[in-house]
C-alpha cells in the first residue's frame, strides 16, 4: 500500500510535468490545427534560462545558505527564477510563430507539421551548439528536503510541483474561461472566418496562445530540473513526445482533457516502473498511444463536433 | 454609405463576379436576390474582406477598404453575418454576444446594448447561460444578428437569415430587421433567396445572374418586373 502510495505520488509529480507541456500542444492546436512539434524544446529552452539566469537572480536575492531549511529567499528567488525563464519563452514562442509558422499560416497543414519538425530539430542543434551537448547539473534554486508522513516520503520539490501547477492551472483556466482574450481563443478555435467577422485580430489571438503555451512549457522545463537536476540541450524530446500522447489521450483541442492525460500518463508510467520494471518506461507511453488511436481516436474527453443547419 | 465599384473575385481560375457595382444609400434596405452560386455570398464576403477582390473598389462612408483586413473593417462599423449564421457553438450565448462587442472600448455602454437586443429576441435573454450550439436554428439567427449588433455597426450585411428557419422565426427575424433599420438608423444590406420577402422590406434590389447584376431598381418596381416575377418570385 505505501509502495502504492508513493508511486502515486511521484507518477503525479511527473504527470504535472506533461500536463504542463501538454497544454501548449492542445491550446495551439485548437487556434491553428496543427501539432507544434517543437514544443518539447521550448520545455528545455526553459531549464536552460533558468540554469543561466539563477547566478544572476542570486546575487539579488541572496539564497539561504543551509538547503535543508526552509528559507524564503531561496523560495522567492526560485519563484523568480521561473518567471524569468516564461517570460523568455513565452517570447520565444511568439517570435517562432511570427518568423516560422504565420508566413506559412495558409500552407497545407503538412507542410506547417514538418517545419515544426524542422524548427525542433533547428532548437535541438542550436542548443548543442549554444549551451554545449554535455549535461549540465541544475542548481539547488529551492530548499532541498523531504516531509516523511509514516512511511511515505514526500519530496518538499514533489509538493513544489503540486502547488506550482495548480496555481497555473487556476490562472490559465481563469485567463480561458473569463477574459477576453481567452475567450477570443476559444471563438477563434472553434471558427477562424466568424472570428475575424467579429473584429478578432486572429494574428494576435495566435500569437498570445503561442506565448502562453511556451510560458507553460518553460514552467514544466523548470520544475522537472528542481527534481531531475541535470539537463540537456535533447532533454525535450522524450517528455515533448509524450506530452503530445498526453494532450492526444485527453482528445486534443480540449484544455481539461490534456491536464487529465498528462497526470494519466505520468501515474502509468511511474506504475510500470515500479511494479513492472523500468525497462518499459518509454514504451508505455507510446502502447497508449496506440491504443487510444485504435479504440477512442478523439481521445478520453474529445467529442465528434456535429453542425447544425 | 458603401459603394462598390467594379467588382472582380476569382477562386482559382473560377470567377465569381465579373466587375459588379452596387450602392447602398444611408438608412436604406438594399437586397441583393438572385439564385444560388450567383456570387451573393462573395459580395458580401469581399465586402468584409473575408475573400480578396482582384479588382475593384469598396467604399465604406467615404472610404476605400478594398485592402483592409477583416478585423479592420468590423472596426469601422460595417457587420457581416455570415451564411450558415457561424455562432460560436462552444460558446454561452452571452459570450457569443459579448464577442461581437470585441471591439469596443465603451464596457459601461454594454448593458444597455444587450437590454436592447435581449428585448427584440427575448428568447436570447432566457437562454444566454446555455451553450449556443444548444439553440435551435432560428434562435441561432438572433444569436447572429444579435452578436453582430453589439459590434455597433453603422451598416448590417445579412446572408441568408431566412435559410433553414421555421417559416414563422423568417417573419420575426424580418420584422426585427426593419425594426433595427428603423430604429437604430443601421444601413442594411441583405441577400436572399426569398425574394418575395427581401423585396418587401427593401427599398431597393438588386438582381444578380452569374457574377453580373442583371437588373437593379426599386423594389416595388422589381416586384412588378415579368422577369423576377417568372425567375424569383415563382411567377
Amino acid at each position: 500500500m505505501i509502495q502504492f502510495l508513493q508511486q502515486l505520488i511521484n507518477g503525479l509529480a511527473l504527470g504535472s510535468i506533461y500536463a504542463l507541456i501538454a497544454l501548449g500542444y492542445t491550446m495551439v492546436y485548437g487556434v491553428l490545427k496543427f501539432i507544434n512539434f517543437a514544443h518539447g524544446d521550448i520545455y528545455m529552452v526553459g531549464a536552460f534560462v533558468g540554469l543561466y539566469v539563477t547566478p544572476w537572480v542570486w546575487k539579488v536575492i541572496p539564497p539561504g545558505q543551509d538547503p535543508s531549511k526552509f528559507n524564503w529567499n531561496t523560495t522567492a528567488g526560485g519563484l523568480v527564477v521561473m518567471l524569468i525563464s516564461m517570460v523568455v519563452c513565452a517570447v520565444l514562442g511568439i517570435l517562432i510563430e511570427r518568423l516560422v509558422y504565420r508566413p506559412l499560416r495558409n500552407r497545407p497543414r503538412l507542410t506547417v507539421l514538418i517545419t515544426a519538425i524542422g524548427v525542433s530539430i533547428f532548437l535541438e542543434n542550436f542548443g548543442q551548439y549554444l549551451f554545449g551537448a554535455d549535461p549540465k547539473s541544475f542548481p539547488d534554486i529551492l530548499p532541498d528536503r523531504t516531509i516523511d508522513i509514516g512511511d511515505l516520503s514526500i519530496f518538499m520539490n514533489q509538493i513544489v510541483v503540486f502547488v506550482t501547477t495548480i496555481v497555473l492551472l487556476v490562472a490559465l483556466r481563469y485567463i480561458v474561461m473569463k477574459t477576453r482574450m481567452g475567450t477570443a481563443m476559444r471563438a477563434l478555435s472553434y471558427n477562424t472566418t466568424a472570428a475575424s467577422l467579429m473584429g478578432i485580430n486572429n494574428d494576435v489571438i495566435i500569437a498570445f496562445t503561442f506565448g502562453l503555451g511556451s510560458a507553460l512549457a518553460a514552467a514544466a522545463g523548470i520544475l522537472n530540473a528542481i527534481n531531475y537536476p541535470s539537463i540537456d540541450p535533447l532533454m525535450g524530446i522524450l517528455p515533448g513526445i509524450k506530452a503530445f500522447v498526453a494532450a492526444v489521450l485527453g482528445g486534443i483541442g480540449n484544455l481539461p482533457g490534456a491536464v487529465v492525460g498528462g497526470l494519466l500518463l505520468g501515474v502509468l508510467e511511474t506504475m510500470v516502473v515500479g511494479y513492472i520494471s523500468p525497462m518499459y518506461r518509454d514504451a508505455i507511453a507510446f502502447a497508449a498511444l496506440i491504443f487510444i488511436l485504435l479504440f477512442r481516436p478523439n481521445g478520453l474527453f474529445g467529442k465528434i463536433e456535429k453542425e447544425k443547419v | 454609405m458603401l459603394q462598390i465599384r467594379d467588382l472582380h473575385v476569382n477562386y482559382g481560375a473560377i470567377t465569381a463576379l465579373h466587375g459588379i457595382n452596387i450602392d447602398v444609400p444611408k438608412g436604406s434596405i438594399v437586397t441583393l436576390i438572385g439564385a444560388n452560386g450567383a456570387g451573393k455570398s462573395t459580395t458580401l464576403r469581399a465586402v468584409s474582406g473575408i475573400t480578396r477582390a482582384q479588382k475593384g473598389s469598396i467604399v465604406f462612408d467615404g472610404e476605400e477598404i478594398v485592402h483592409l483586413a477583416p478585423h479592420k473593417i468590423v472596426g469601422r462599423g460595417l457587420c457581416h453575418v455570415p451564411e450558415g449564421r457561424m455562432i460560436f457553438a462552444n460558446l454561452s450565448v452571452m459570450e457569443n454576444l459579448l464577442m461581437g462587442a470585441y471591439r469596443r472600448n465603451d464596457r459601461k455602454a454594454f448593458g444597455g446594448d444587450l437590454d436592447y437586443i435581449f428585448d427584440i429576441f427575448p428568447r436570447l435573454k432566457e437562454r444566454k447561460a446555455q451553450s449556443a450550439g444548444t439553440l435551435s436554428g432560428g434562435e441561432q439567427q438572433m444569436l447572429a444578428i444579435g452578436r453582430a449588433l453589439m459590434s455597433k455597426p453603422r451598416c448590417l450585411m445579412l446572408d441568408e437569415p431566412s435559410l433553414g428557419i421555421a417559416p414563422l422565426l423568417v417573419k420575426t427575424i424580418f420584422e426585427k430587421i426593419v425594426e433595427v433599420n428603423k430604429n437604430l438608423g443601421i444601413t442594411v444590406l441583405l441577400v436572399e433567396q426569398n425574394a418575395n420577402l427581401a423585396l418587401e422590406i427593401s427599398q431597393f434590389g438588386y438582381v444578380l445572374e452569374t457574377g453580373r447584376i442583371i437588373l437593379s431598381d426599386a423594389s416595388a418596381k422589381l416586384r412588378e418586373d415579368p422577369q423576377v416575377k417568372e425567375c424569383y418570385l415563382g411567377g
